[in-house]
């Protein structure tokens, strides 16, 4: 039943918050906001990274993009809120298929450099623009939440209702693209690109198109984000949210979408722990390097041991026992006496 | 004439740095096939452990060659560590091409905490040994600096020995062989595996004289959240790809055109525009002359 008709579980998963968000005290609202933020831009990234092959440390330039041109439309032209967050993938999702355009003939450290150059320098090209506000940014501000929804419902309940909204869309959706022509062309340009463009698929636009969605889906967290804090500046968008969305990715597993929820949970997670720590230990230090180092840590520890993330490792463990779930898509194509095929 | 000259000089000194980093990358990538983003943590610890000699020690002459060692040893160290446990671990699946990448990034955020926790997120600053006043000819004061004049002797002399390993001994003859054909070199009896971690010594003591001169030539100012070490690792690696990634009188020449490109900007310009134009530039060249320019063809790839 919930394997044959995804869209209730979603629908059950979105009713489970509503309950929980009635629940909450304001802090934990604001952070279950955060997760939801943090699951698109983490998705964005396992469709970039897991899907299509290419890699991006610098998706917080994205992000940024889609925060500023939200806030812009909202100051200047006063776009209802849904019109800020279309305007917000939009702007992203050009930015993207330009950068796209060049990064489909560059392959990994390539573009992995451009992509950190472009998340390094973002921060300082934004400040020397006076419509982007420099160091103090733009206010982007969405207004009270509808008064039909009661006296005591806050700001942050708000914010988590529209993120989680948002996100469980955005997820079913990307669900659906994942499985579905465009997924499955992903899939064999990156499994082999040679055996994927004889078979017929254009190897250079899928990989602009994945490039161009998955910076539309990066602007829409940064909307999101940047309508939590009601702030778009440079240093909402920092180069640690680039390093921060790679890391929830690659804890999420780069190729299972249905991880997205471990890598948003444990980045909204760590900073807590480490304050806790903190408070236990009574150090400031404690408290400004500990989530650094948790991060880093957990990160270069799940390169080492889980590659491919929690999820893909349940499913070899259960392969390996002779319940095999999880088909990858194969092609092979032969010319001549040589053969080339996706699998390994 | 005299801006023209300002620019020459303002060029050179950065481009001898630019050329450090992209040298300490180059080797990296020639060695074991990986990007190193870490290299500005490298850079950045190496300064801090230079920092801290220089206080201990009280002489900086002393200080730069320990620092470099020391950052030599670290280098050496994480390839043993790290890269070789990476290479057992993952080396299939979607995660394989990108784990290194990843494992590099995760270690430039290890380093900083661990420099916050050491040093704190205050600025430390070290002293510039040499007088940062340009030379004055007359009525004239040019920009080039007794300090920026040691930089780029220094740097120059550097390059002079790098080049004289790898021309002339063994050692620089299983560099290059290690890095041309690993499996022939293997079978021609070179023990890969202790050259690459040699290559990643280099590497990084071209990476902490770049962080220490960086530092002493500029503000003298060292944080861990430093954003001049990120534009430094940025411009290192632009130099890099410029020449191709693979060849290093490429990263000189590669360092040579993007010091002077962006000193040209800064001069005739505005300061503002050196990183849009920095980007730019990387765009252009990987565009249309991905190899680079002194790389080969194969030079592209992953």
């Amino acid at each position: 039943m919930l394997k044959k008709h995804p869209i209730i579980t979603f629908i059950f998963f979105g009713f489970i918050l509503f309950l929980i968000s009635n629940r909450l005290d304001e802090l934990r609202v604001y952070q279950g906001a955060t997760v939801a933020i943090y699951a698109i831009g983490i998705a964005s990234l396992i469709l970039l990274i897991g899907y299509s092959g290419q890699v991006s440390l610098g998706h917080g330039a994205f992000l940024a993009i889609g925060g500023f041109a939200a806030a812009l439309a909202r100051i200047h032209y006063e776009a209802p809120i849904w019109l800020t967050f279309v305007v917000a993938v939009l702007a992203a999702a050009i930015g993207g298929a330009l950068l796209g355009l060049a990064a489909a003939r560059l392959s990994g450290p390539y573009l992995a450099g451009t992509t950190l150059a472009l998340a390094i320098g973002l921060p300082s090209i934004a400040n020397q623009f006076s419509i982007f506000g420099g160091e103090q940014g733009l206010t982007f501000d969405i207004g009270l939440p509808p008064a039909s929804l009661g006296e005591d419902f806050t700001q942050y309940k708000w914010y988590f209702w529209i993120c989680w909204a948002v996100a469980l869309i955005t997820l079913y959706w990307l669900r659906n693209i994942l499985n579905s022509r465009y997924g499955r062309g992903w899939r064999a340009v990156r499994s082999n690109d040679v055996a994927a463009e004889l078979a017929g698929i254009h190897v250079g636009r899928n990989k602009v198109l994945a490039f161009t969605i998955s910076a539309g889906l990066a602007g829409l967290a940064g909307a999101l984000l940047a309508m939590t804090i009601s702030l778009a500046s440079p240093g909402v968008f920092p180069l640690a949210l680039s390093f921060s969305l790679a890391t929830g990715a690659v804890l999420s597993g780069v190729t299972t979408l249905g991880g997205v929820m471990i890598g948003s949970v444990t980045l909204v997670a760590i900073p807590e722990i480490a304050l806790a720590i903190a408070n236990r230990y009574g150090s400031e230090t404690i408290t400004t390097n500990l989530p650094g180092l948790l991060v880093s840590a957990l990160l270069i520890l799940t390169v080492l041991f889980v590659p491919n993330g929690p999820v893909e490792q349940m499913h070899a463990k259960r392969a390996k026992r002779g319940h095999s779930s999880h088909s990858p898509v194969e092609i092979s194509v032969r010319v001549g006496s040589k053969t080339w095929s996706t699998k390994k | 004439m005299n801006q023209f000259l300002d620019m020459v000089l303002i060029g050179i000194s950065a481009a001898s740095i630019y050329s450090l980093m992209a040298i300490s990358m180059v080797l990296v990538w020639r060695s074991t096939r990986v990007v190193n983003f870490a290299q500005a943590g490298m850079a950045l610890l190496s300064a801090y452990i230079g920092y801290e000699l220089v206080a201990r020690v009280g002489n900086f002459w002393i200080a730069l060659p320990l620092a470099m060692i020391l950052g030599a040893a670290f280098s050496a160290f994480i390839e043993f560590v790290l890269m070789r446990t990476l290479q057992k671990h993952s080396s299939q699946g979607a995660i394989a091409a990108i784990a290194p990448i990843i494992a590099t990034l995760g270690l430039l955020g290890l380093i900083r905490a661990v420099i916050g926790f050491i040093w704190g997120h205050a600025d430390v600053q070290i002293e510039a040994p040499l007088s940062k006043v340009g030379f004055t000819f007359g009525e004239t004061t040019i920009v080039m600096s007794p300090m920026s004049l040691f930089v780029v002797l220094f740097v120059i002399t550097l390059m002079i020995i790098v080049s004289v390993i790898f021309q002339k001994t063994n050692i620089g003859l299983a560099l290059r062989a290690s890095a041309y054909a690993p499996e022939i070199a293997q079978l021609a009896g070179i023990r890969v595996s202790g050259i690459r971690t040699l290559g990643w010594a280099i590497a990084g003591a071209a990476g902490a004289a770049a962080g220490i001169l960086q530092t002493v030539n500029g503000t003298g100012a060292l944080s861990p959240e430093s954003l001049e070490f990120s534009l430094l690792l940025v411009f290192g690696f632009i130099a890099a790809v410029i020449g191709g990634l693979e060849s290093l009188p490429g990263a000189v020449l590669g360092a040579l055109i993007l010091g002077l490109v962006l000193a040209a900007v800064q001069i005739y310009v505005s300061g503002a525009l050196v990183f849009i134009v920095a980007f730019l530039l990387l765009l252009l060249v990987l565009i249309l002359r991905p190899q680079g320019f002194l790389g080969s063809k194969a030079g592209r790839r992953a």
